[in-house]
């Protein structure tokens, strides 16, 4: 299935646009534009207009319309009962919400960066995650943490981090990656109606991209799928892994290596627990290749763990090391140009996937 | 609050006793006559007007409250043989000496009212109405259990009863409390929660987060915190700058009650939820004692003398008060009370008999439970080559 992406490319004389066949309908070459902000606000919106029981919970997340503006103009439509501003207290609320979440009802837990989920962390992991387990499902929670991961602009070392590979280990744990307007619609309105605790991982720097949705999309009813990766671009010469603002860089590595004779398939993994091994497996088995990207610290994250899975399954298959892409082993630096450095860039993903094909870079 | 020793002589029951006459003796009187009783020591409010100290009973409720805490007790005490014979593992951490708190609370509340606790909750759990059976088969990691052998004595659970368990993280349980109170209020149920804590927690920073948003919000959540002055091995004045425990809600009001007298804990939580349900949080500090150490791995002297321990024991039981107190008002004799007490050994012994007999989970039961809907995904063993899963 061909993804679909319109680009707004800053200095670009020409514009790609690729034909897409949704398996729900035919596509419109003139699509509306959504940017991930007014998504994931339209499907807070729809869920919370469809259940009474879910609410907001986070810092500035009523009468500021949202650190990020998320949440803008929620407070005016569902009051101050449905959408609360909390003090700076993560490691309260946090633990407050789960407690609703256990005695039935939905909240949405924003978290500023989810950098500072880790004060609450606890409460993410052994309160909500565990749970179910422990009690042999009489108490279950159906929660959604979310907020911004990973790099932004200059934030520095403790704004940084990606929590992908830390949640993305636990048990009862579900995790959530979303790159496009229609995945940050489709997934949040799938975490909200799940009955299991939800991390759900944005990124900041997509919040004001822009993304063509098709009215099946914009519909209320839409919803994705928890744990089914998305090819985004096929391809036949080598698998190019990617999630969150990754997979951005990840098409534009693929655009690179269209020009160079190299097919890269490009799989937007949407899912980080459950890991869709069988979308990866079965791409690897028909590129032989595989480059896994993302963002945060190389050992022991999601890279490595695609790697393994793809050794066990399709050991045979290989016709090439698999070669892993992600953030720099360092706390991010502040200045440009070392922040640059530290994080990928589309240049390093292009020269994995030449690596792969046995051509020099 | 220092535990002096005062000799036998001078301990006085609660009211003046009449001596025995066989010839005007009463059977058991199961009848709602009205009896008065004053609680052993008067309330201590801050920022509140603490409620009397006479309170009203009846015999029925008097003969109950001896038979569930006598429950209690001999469950805790066989749960320790269990343990030293290595049929329950890993933690376990008992609660004989606070029954009162148990006991007392379930009186004052209904089953739409919801209680979180800490780790220390065989007895809560059955005053929320589980089982022996359902205690014990858990405490064995046996299926009949009441997380079906999943979760183990930290992680009781009973839901429909308001039981929100059983919790492993020390302070952990108070946010989530706090959160059961906001979800009565979203829902508009006339219902509080109580959010159990221990000396030890009282320092939680977590909770005091918890506390300022439940007196932002007025969240109908009763903080009890059970002051058995002991935090594993730290006693409170080593942990502790101010051990007021009632007082430490600064803003929001707190009372202190003598946790070893259950008239005191009915009094304190019924006073308590009619407060939570109008102004918002309160604290209930109650004060009561131990007699095991922390846990089955601790033997409990090592950091307070065998005396302390036996002087509470002779002075302060809540069992003894109450026995006391039935035996003066000539609602049962002394051997009919024994009697009680053999016969809740005997649904101890029996409930164990039948806990020995369940099984251990079928190894299926390892995959079950991850999540609530589980999509179908797989999950591994150790050797995932070997041993793998699909979550329904």
């Amino acid at each position: 299935m061909w993804g679909i992406v319109r680009r707004r490319f800053i200095s670009n004389l020409r514009t790609q646009i690729q034909s897409v066949v949704y398996a729900s309908g035919f596509y419109s070459s003139s699509a509306k534009q959504m940017t991930v902000r007014d998504a994931l606000n339209s499907a807070l919106d729809e869920e919370m207009a469809a259940d009474p029981t879910v609410f907001l919970m986070g810092e500035e997340v009523g009468e500021y319309q949202g650190a990020y503006k998320i949440t803008r103009g929620l407070l005016d439509k569902y009051g101050p009962d449905r959408v609360l501003d909390t003090p700076i207290t993560e490691a309260g609320f946090t633990g407050i919400a789960v407690g609703a979440a256990y005695h039935g009802l939905k909240p949405v837990v924003e978290f500023m960066t989810i950098n500072f989920a880790m004060q609450a962390i606890d409460h993410i992991i052994n309160s909500a995650a565990k749970s179910n387990y422990m009690s042999a499902s009489q108490i279950s929670v159906p929660i959604v943490f979310r907020g911004p991961n990973g790099a932004a602009a200059g934030v520095g070392a403790q704004h940084s981090q990606c929590y992908a590979p830390w949640y993305g280990s636990c048990p009862g744990l579900k995790v959530l990656v979303p790159y496009s307007s229609e995945d940050a619609r489709g997934l949040l309105k799938a975490a909200i109606r799940d009955p299991d605790p939800v991390v759900f991982l944005e990124n900041e720097l997509l919040y004001g991209e822009s993304f063509p949705v098709s009215a099946a999309v914009l519909d209320s009813s839409f919803c994705l799928p928890i744990g089914k990766a998305k090819t985004e671009r096929e391809g036949k010469d080598v698998t190019i892994t990617a999630f969150s603002k990754m997979v951005g860089l990840a098409l534009e590595a693929a655009e690179i290596l269209e020009k160079d004779g190299i097919s890269a398939e490009v799989i937007n993994l949407r899912s980080i627990r459950p890991l869709d091994r069988a979308a990866i497996n079965t791409s690897v088995r028909k590129t032989n290749r595989l480059v896994t990207v993302e963002e945060g610290f190389p050992q022991h994250g999601v890279g490595a763990e695609i790697c393994t899975s793809v050794i066990e399954d399709s050991f045979e298959y290989l016709d090439a090391t698999i070669e892993r892409i992600a953030g720099a082993d360092v706390c991010m630096p502040y200045a440009a140009n070392l922040e640059r450095m530290a994080v990928p860039q589309v240049e390093d993903i292009v020269r994995a996937a030449k690596r792969t094909c046995y051509i020099s870079v | 609050m220092a535990l002096t020793r005062r000799s036998c002589n001078l301990l006085k029951p609660l009211t003046t006793p009449i001596s025995y006459i066989p010839s005007i003796h009463r059977p058991f009187s199961t009848d709602d006559a009205k009896i008065t009783v004053e609680t052993s020591v008067p309330f201590i409010g801050h920022k509140c007007e603490p409620p009397p100290r006479t309170i009203e009973t009846t015999p029925k409720e008097l003969m109950t409250f001896f038979r569930d805490m006598a429950k209690m007790r001999r469950m805790e005490i066989a749960a320790d043989s269990l343990y030293k014979s290595k049929l329950i593992r890993g933690f376990c951490h008992l609660y004989d000496g606070q029954e009162a708190v148990a006991v007392g609370m379930e009186a004052a509340i209904t089953k739409k009212d919801c209680i979180i606790t800490a780790y220390r909750d065989h007895c809560i759990f059955l005053g929320r109405g589980g089982t022996l059976l359902e205690a014990f088969a858990e405490l064995m990691g046996r299926k009949d259990g009441c997380s079906k052998g999943k979760g183990g004595s930290m992680h009781f659970y009973k839901k429909e009863a308001g039981f929100y368990g059983g919790h492993g993280i020390v302070g952990a349980q108070v946010p989530l409390g706090c959160g059961l109170a906001f979800a009565q209020k979203y829902s508009k149920e006339e219902h509080v929660s109580f959010a159990m804590y221990g000396d030890g927690a009282a320092n939680q920073g977590q909770l005091f987060e918890a506390l300022n948003m439940a007196a932002l919000w007025d969240l109908p959540a009763i903080f009890v915190c059970e002051n058995n002055h002991y935090g594993m091995g730290t006693a409170e004045w080593r942990a502790a700058k101010s051990p007021a425990y009632y007082k430490r809600g600064d803003y929001v009001p707190g009372l202190k009650v003598d946790g070893m007298d259950v008239f005191a804990v009915k009094q304190a939580c019924k006073y308590a939820k009619e407060h939570a349900l109008k102004n918002g949080p309160i604290i209930l500090e109650m004060d009561t004692y131990r007699y095991h150490g922390h846990s089955m791995s601790d033997p409990g002297s090592t950091y307070r003398t065998r005396d302390e321990i036996s002087g509470v024991r002779q002075e302060r039981d809540p069992i003894e008060r109450i026995r006391k107190l039935i035996v003066s008002h000539e609602l049962a004799t002394e051997k009919e009370l024994k009697d009680i007490e053999k016969e809740m050994r005997k649904e101890v012994d029996e409930a164990i008999k039948q806990a020995k007999e369940s099984p251990m989970p079928d190894p299926s039961e390892l995959f079950t439970n991850v999540y609530a809907k589980g999509f179908g995904v797989e999950a591994y063993g150790a050797d995932r080559k070997e041993v793998k899963a699909v979550l329904p």
